[in-house]
């Protein structure tokens, strides 16, 4: 407003000036809010490389200032001492497969859904659809006894199953749609010139499902490395297969006061969902779209 | 077989080749059976593999449920409704019952409103998308990550100590004579330290779905108010908000349902304590602390049962869409 002011404008650039000022209080708003949604993960981000002595002593603001004293210890200490490392590993395999199962079953009944007509079909989508909403806590103790009968708690196949279960419904249906509004014409002509379904479903709905299915596979992979009860429920009780946020909610209580090393545990446990986000987030946007808004 | 990254590996290959191998054998099958078992089976193998997992994962178990919470703590006895008495009258179950209502309130009305607002204020600047992606950030961490980071913020030291928090820290820099707030061990804080992480992470998905359908409003209607003399104020409260009401209602009913199932955020940052219990930890609690399976399947129930009016509205609006089709 200064420079305005200073270099006494012709009436233009006054009337520019003035409109912009008028926005003053709309980009304060905004860039407000998107401080305060950063501020705080950056402050986990500085603590995260700080020396303990001084991280117990003094706020993260005050390591902007120089003399600057950083250091890679904190993530050292958790990866090593305190199970981080072998956690990351446990959430990356337990979050591919899981993530990758459902979605051919899911496909698959999709398929079914969408291009065929059987006895039952519309009760038994709306069954589907009524799924979406049922608390998996519904779930948790039948489930856990099927396990604990199997010899399967405590296990990485327990994991992978439970989630391709728990995220089938939502699959389903977001794959149904998107293939309910492929073109008819393309796909009842290709069965007049007798292509088979298995021909019709590999070779044209598969291909044409690509984007939603990319979808999908963000969502379950971000829900799966993101999921605390699962994990909690059925292989809480074994290091060994314990994923990060398991690790990590137990950290919280054990570590207490030392912020550098927990603000560590948690920066590894984002880093990889934060590359995910950033590089797919169209898909994931879009995901998000076609799951609330079509349904 | 005990390395985890083999058995990872055997699963990627095995199962994508076993899905691909099913569909190729019933196919196969349905080739050689007579045309009318033909049509009759097929969307049936089809479904089967599907079909298959959510009966073992979501309708016999929660069919189960409901059965065991008619049972004893160690599912011998029947004992009727007892455990839904006992669950019903219990006073920290009434307590996590009220803190779920203030979660049902507070965390749907502020994220829904807040990613209203923000929709319409970003739709106004250059950097909307930076905006954007800014605020639904947090949608891609774990409520695990999103606890620690926050339980950092609220930092509490005694006061005349240096603060660590980030909050405590800023009020007693900005307000002279603030005395720093436990704000986790608050009674009166404690909750709503808790419902603000829930809307730091949801507010991203509500703006991002709100501002797509704000798109979604042709330019010409605001424009015509505009020349017809309407306010900003008056487009948002007699255009925006009606178009939208539909889309208001989808976002509503998603957080309805985060917030009867809220567990992540107050298991990981306070665990139930000073007050702050909610429904699905106590569920926890008395399935793994207490050893009470009746209880805990009662407690699920009740759970379940909430989520049955949004589940009504999320079918009827899927059938209202289905007849547009």
């Amino acid at each position: 407003m200064v420079k305005a002011g200073a270099s006494r404008p012709r009436p233009r650039v006054w009337q520019l000036w003035r409109a912009r000022a008028r926005r003053v209080p709309l980009h304060t708003v905004v860039v407000g809010l998107c401080l305060l949604w950063l501020v705080p993960a950056v402050g986990l981000l500085v603590s995260s490389f700080r020396p303990p002595r001084l991280a117990a002593i003094s706020g993260w603001w005050s390591a902007l200032a120089p003399p600057y004293q950083f250091t890679l210890e904190n993530y050292r200490a958790v990866l090593s001492a305190y199970n981080m490392e072998r956690s990351f590993l446990n959430s990356l395999v337990i979050t591919i497969p899981a993530t990758v199962i459902p979605i051919m079953v899911a496909a698959y009944a999709a398929y079914a859904f969408a291009w065929m007509r059987f006895r039952g079909r519309e009760p038994l989508f709306t069954l589907v659809v009524g799924s979406l909403v049922i608390p998996l806590q519904m779930t948790l103790i039948p489930v856990l006894r099927l396990f604990t009968a199997f010899k399967l708690v405590g296990t990485f196949p327990a994991v992978w199953l439970a989630h391709a279960g728990y995220g089938l419904p939502f699959a389903i249906y977001l794959l149904r749609n998107f293939m309910g509004a492929l073109p008819k014409d393309v796909l009842e002509s290709a069965s007049i010139d007798g292509a088979r379904p298995l021909a019709v479903f590999f070779g044209l709905v598969l291909p044409l499902s690509i984007p939603a299915m990319a979808s999908l596979a963000i969502f379950q992979f971000l829900w799966v490395w993101n999921d605390l009860l699962v994990a909690l429920i059925y292989v809480g009780g074994t290091p060994a297969v314990a994923p990060m946020t398991v690790t990590i909610s137990n950290l919280v209580n054990s570590l207490g006061q030392n912020w550098q090393l927990l603000s560590a545990a948690a920066f590894i446990s984002m880093a990889l969902p934060m590359v995910v986000f950033f590089a797919l987030q169209q898909f994931f946007v879009r995901g998000i779209l076609a799951g609330a808004i079509k349904g | 077989m005990n390395d985890p990254v083999v058995l990872a590996i055997v699963a990627l290959i095995g199962v994508p080749a076993a899905q691909l191998g099913y569909a190729v054998v019933i196919e196969g099958i349905l080739e050689r059976v007579p045309a009318r078992w033909e049509r009759i089976l097929r969307p049936w193998l089809w479904l089967a593999p599907a079909l298959c997992l959510l009966s073992v994962f979501l309708v016999y178990p929660a069919l189960h449920t409901v059965y065991l919470s008619m049972l004893d703590a160690r599912s011998a006895t029947f004992v009727g409704v007892n455990n839904y008495l006992f669950v019903l009258t219990n006073h920290d179950m009434l307590l996590a019952v009220r803190n779920n209502l203030l979660w049902l309130v507070f965390f749907t009305g502020i994220t829904v409103s807040a990613g209203l607002l923000l929709a319409v204020l970003v739709d106004r600047v250059r950097y909307e998308s930076l905006a954007k992606s800014v605020i639904f950030l947090p949608m891609a961490i774990s409520a695990v990550a999103a606890g620690v980071i926050w339980k950092f913020v609220y930092e509490f030291r005694p006061a005349g100590a240096s603060q660590i928090g980030l909050l405590n820290a800023f009020l007693t820099a900005a307000l002279p004579g603030f005395r720093p707030v436990g704000w986790l061990v608050n009674l009166l804080t404690d909750n709503f330290a808790l419902i603000a992480v829930g809307v730091w992470i949801w507010v991203g998905f509500s703006l991002v779905i709100l501002s797509a359908a704000l798109k979604g409003i042709p330019a010409e209607l605001l424009e015509a108010a505009r020349v017809d003399g309407a306010t900003e104020w008056q487009g948002f409260w007699r255009i925006i908000l009606p178009t939208l009401s539909s889309t208001i209602l989808v976002v509503t009913t998603t957080l309805v349902i985060l917030a009867l199932k809220a567990f992540d955020i107050v298991y990981v940052m306070t665990n139930g304590n000073f007050n702050t219990e909610v429904i699905a930890n106590r569920m926890y609690k008395e399935m793994f602390n207490i050893h009470h399976f009746g209880r805990a399947s009662a407690i699920a129930v009740l759970l379940f049962v909430a989520t049955v009016p949004v589940m009504i509205v999320n079918i009827r609006r899927f059938r209202a869409q289905e007849a547009v089709r």
